[in-house]
């Protein structure tokens, strides 16, 4: 019996994880996929927002300036990097103008700190790239850039460390209420827990229903993004959004904390949540926006596209609810869910206070994580150290990204441990360079194979059917 | 200190150090990367290397192992599992391994002999999911040749370069259907007689100006949609269609890797990706020379080993002080030739000089000319973008040039 069964290891349901960690609670992660991360976690803008976007008054805006405030310090303890970058909200004519005015009052009313308009010859000094046919910015230096995956991965590497559990490949397919209970089954296992905690992502609406709850709905928003090489990474320096519009903030042009450059993203409503297909039209259209936001943009750089979804609420803000017979959701969190998700995490805990659930100081509890960017991070005298301690750090597996033999032991055999290809990428960037895996991909299989002790035939890309190989050769040697 | 660090093992790096050491020069270092000397000739178990250099067909390995036999032979040093994070443009290179950790050199030469990468998917923005079951056809080749599995059974190959042609016979061979081999231009890029066997001879279809156009499958690759295209490339709608399939291979262009020359401040030229040379295959940085896949993607061995003893020989003159530097002659080709190497000539001595065309032509003929002079005229009966070409000019014809323009002249 779990005191808290938690339903979805995204960046929401990682970081409560941990914040209830913190606590003498038996804590369990349920997550569909082979890996965390694997939802709207896995694919979004990388933004903590400054604040002004949101409405007054609403948990969006509440939570992402708080949010955003707290962030620092959560990846400074979980080794995640983060870099406050600003960013610039830029217009090109009158109305764009008027509607940035509209974001700075927005902004004040929000408290977000040291919001400035700038003048076209400013924001070109500091933006010698941005485009020559814009007119005014609006500057928000606590604008920040974050990898959500990585502070997903350390959130719930650290939960589990405090003592949460993980188990993936858990769909969630009904919640049966006994007594006081829940009883969460998965199609061939289930588990009991006195606390449930909706963090399901694009399937939160779904999960709700499961407890006779039809109060919302969530439909997937398609963004489509393409990535450029890290020789394109300085091309600007802060997130620049175009003023938004009815359509969203648009197209925005941001380097990404690990120095490539990011674009995207498209934002169309679909109704299928499994539908992460990228499009012709998509890159057509980020291409062209991206090129009126900022002058030559070095499309020839692109490395890889992709498309996330996020989770849109039908209430247009998101929902957290006090516990109802102890079930809670944590739903529709779209931008700025991750900016938020700190603040969401601390909201999540003090609603579990009030209903009554008993906080008892869990006393070995470190809130600390080595950063997974140890090795990476470290001067050439602490690498040496680290070589000679373990000399699996002085063999380069990535060679576009220098990733370390030893950084993907570690990204193995450290909770919570990646069991695929694309987990050994996110948390280590080994197959995320410039040649996507195609000379490090087949080491990393053999590393996975002999680690985890599975046939070499049986390593998938993230689990499921998504095997890299399907049989020997001829003459490959019998098992 | 070193004499002589070349950077990188395989075909290039080793006949280079082998060059370097007959010229003179004892002092030599190679830094490899992989487990063994070969490079990516390790993997490419089949034959037809070495017709031009030995005048026999041999394997990947076994032509690899000539010049690894002789690096033994004559006691090259030589680290492996050793890879270069840096090299500056004083020639301090900084590498690293499992025994010596991060360590730092300083050489009177460099050699850059690191090869080449494959374009990858994420390169095209091909529409779709994103499942397992898409490969560069190198890495398909790896996991066939060297570990002994099978990366798919039902295969489409976009891209009609050599590797991709080598594996659509090389996946037949073990039992997988190849159904078509989709190549967006008019021409393959690849070697005419690895159409031939390689595609003809096992019945699998080259769609000439053919793109995939979009990726299905959720976990693993289900089918993929290909479409002809128009003259500017972009897909003809009414023509798509779908082929399931669970495999994807791309054999759509190999690129230098040039990260640590730009590193060195070593000029790169936009056209072949490599860095610009003279001669000696000496880069804009002085006593840094480059050769092999890393200068230009070559099509033959032969042609990388030939290369990279230019490279060895010329690092040798220059670090015994033997290097004679007199003219400065640039050479520029027009629109049809797209790119030489080297790019200009310092030295008044027979240079040949490699060219590659931009399309296939017939009863071509290339002139050289300095200002209104012609220097040279050759007749070629064909000329196609996957097939290096070159021409010898002597001293004699660089006597007084400035500059060298190299055209085509098409009937």
């Amino acid at each position: 019996m779990y005191d808290i069964a938690i339903i979805g290891a995204g960046v929401i349901g990682g970081l409560i994880a941990r914040a209830l960690s913190k606590y003498d609670l038996k804590i369990c992660i349920l997550e569909k996929e082979n890996d965390v991360a694997m939802g709207a976690t896995k694919a979004n803008s990388a933004i903590v927002h400054a604040g002004f976007d949101a409405k007054e008054g609403s948990l969006k805006a509440q939570l992402n300036v708080k949010g955003s405030k707290m962030m620092p310090e959560v990846c400074r303890e979980l080794g995640v990097h983060y870099k406050n970058n600003g960013s610039l909200v830029i217009g090109f004519d009158d109305e764009d103008r008027a509607t940035i005015n509209t974001l700075l009052q927005r902004g004040i009313k929000n408290q977000v700190e040291g919001l400035k308009i700038l003048e076209k010859d400013e924001l070109k000094a500091l933006e010698p790239n941005i485009s020559d046919s814009v007119s005014c910015a609006l500057y928000a230096p606590t604008g920040a850039i974050v990898c959500p995956y990585d502070l997903t991965i350390a959130a719930i590497g650290n939960a589990m460390d405090n003592g949460a559990e993980l188990k993936c490949n858990f769909e969630v397919t009904g919640i049966k209420r006994d007594d006081n209970d829940y009883e969460i089954f998965s199609r061939n296992d289930s588990i009991k827990a006195k606390y449930v905690i909706n963090c399901a992502g694009l399937y939160s609406d779904e999960i709700a229903k499961m407890v006779g709850d039809n109060s919302f709905n969530v439909h997937a928003r398609r963004g489509e993004y393409i990535l450029l090489d890290k020789e394109a990474g300085n091309l600007v320096s802060h997130t620049i959004f175009r003023t938004p519009s009815k359509m969203g903030k648009g197209i925005l042009v941001t380097p990404t904390v690990h120095g490539n450059l990011l674009l995207g993203p498209t934002s169309v409503d679909i109704d299928d949540k499994e539908n992460k297909s990228t499009t012709q039209g998509g890159f057509e259209d980020i291409i062209e926006n991206a090129k009126q936001n900022v002058v030559a943009v070095p499309i020839g750089k692109t490395i890889t596209s992709f498309c996330g979804l996020r989770a849109v609420g039908s209430t247009g803000d998101f929902i957290i609810n006090s516990p109802k017979q102890n079930f809670i959701n944590v739903a529709g969190i779209e931008s700025p869910g991750l900016s938020a998700s700190p603040a969401i995490a601390e909201y999540v805990v003090n609603l579990l206070k009030e209903n009554g659930l008993e906080l008892k100081e869990n006393s070995t509890y470190n809130p600390c994580r080595e950063s997974a960017h140890a090795f990476c991070d470290a001067t050439i005298e602490e690498k040496n150290k680290m070589i000679k301690n373990n000399p699996a750090y002085g063999r380069i597996v990535c060679r576009c990204e220098g990733i370390t033999e030893g950084e993907i032991l570690a990204a193995i055999h450290r909770n919570p441990k990646a069991r695929d290809l694309d987990g050994i990428k996110r948390r280590t960037r080994a197959q995320m360079g410039r040649c996507q895996g195609g000379f490090c991909g087949p080491y990393i299989t053999e590393i996975l194979s002999r680690e985890l002790c599975v046939p070499f035939d049986e390593i998938t890309k993230f689990g499921g059917e998504s095997k890299i190989n399907l049989c020997q050769t001829k003459g490959g040697k019998s098992q | 200190m070193k004499d002589l660090v070349i950077i990188g093992g395989g075909p290039a790096g080793m006949s280079a150090a082998i060059a370097a050491y007959e010229s003179g020069v004892r002092d030599i270092l190679i830094l490899e990367r992989d487990a063994g000397l070969g490079g990516i000739l390790q993997q490419c178990i089949h034959n037809g290397f070495g017709l031009h250099k030995f005048g026999e067909e041999l394997t990947g390995p076994e032509y690899a192992w000539k010049y690894e036999k002789r690096v033994k032979e004559l006691g090259i040093e030589h680290k492996l599992n050793t890879m270069v994070l840096d090299v500056t443009p004083d020639k301090v290179v900084t590498a690293t391994n499992s025994e010596d950790g991060i360590f730092q050199i300083k050489a009177k030469a460099i050699i850059l002999a690191m090869g080449c990468r494959e374009r990858s998917k994420g390169a095209l923005n091909i529409a779709g999911t994103r499942p397992a079951g898409i490969y560069s056809a190198g890495t398909a080749q790896k996991f066939v040749n060297t570990k002994g599995f099978l990366p798919g059974k039902n295969v489409v190959i976009l891209g009609s370069g050599d590797i991709g042609l080598i594996m659509a016979r090389r996946m037949t061979l073990e039992g997988a259907k190849v159904h078509a081999v989709c190549e967006l231009m008019p021409y393959s890029g690849g070697l005419a007689r690895n159409i031939e066997q390689c595609l003809n001879d096992f019945d699998i279809p080259l769609l000439l100006q053919h793109t995939v156009v979009e990726i299905h499958g959720k976990e693993r690759l289900e089918g993929v949609t290909i479409a002809k295209v128009d003259a500017n490339k972009k897909p003809i709608c009414e023509t798509m269609k779908y082929i399931p399939c669970d495999t994807l291979l791309l054999s759509v262009g190999l690129i230098p890797e040039n990260e640590l020359s730009k590193g060195a401040n070593v000029d790169i030229s936009s056209i072949t990706n490599g860095a610009i040379v003279d001669q000696n295959r000496q880069t804009s940085c002085d006593g840094i020379f480059a050769c092999g896949n890393v200068l230009h993607v070559h099509d033959l061995v032969d042609f990388v080993s030939g290369e990279a003893e230019i490279a060895g020989k010329a690092a040798a003159d220059y670090i015994n002080g033997r290097q004679k530097d007199k003219t400065n002659i640039v050479i520029n080709a027009d629109g049809k030739i797209r790119y030489t190497v080297p790019q200009k000539i310092t030295e008044q001595k027979d240079v040949k000089v490699y060219f590659r065309v931009n399309d296939i032509y017939k009863n071509a003929k290339i002139l050289v000319r300095d200002g209104d002079k012609v220097v040279l005229s050759k007749r070629k009966p064909r000329l196609a973008p996957g097939e290096m070409e070159y021409v010898t000019i002597t001293a004699e014809q660089l006597k007084n040039a400035k500059t060298l323009d190299f055209c085509l002249e098409v009937q």
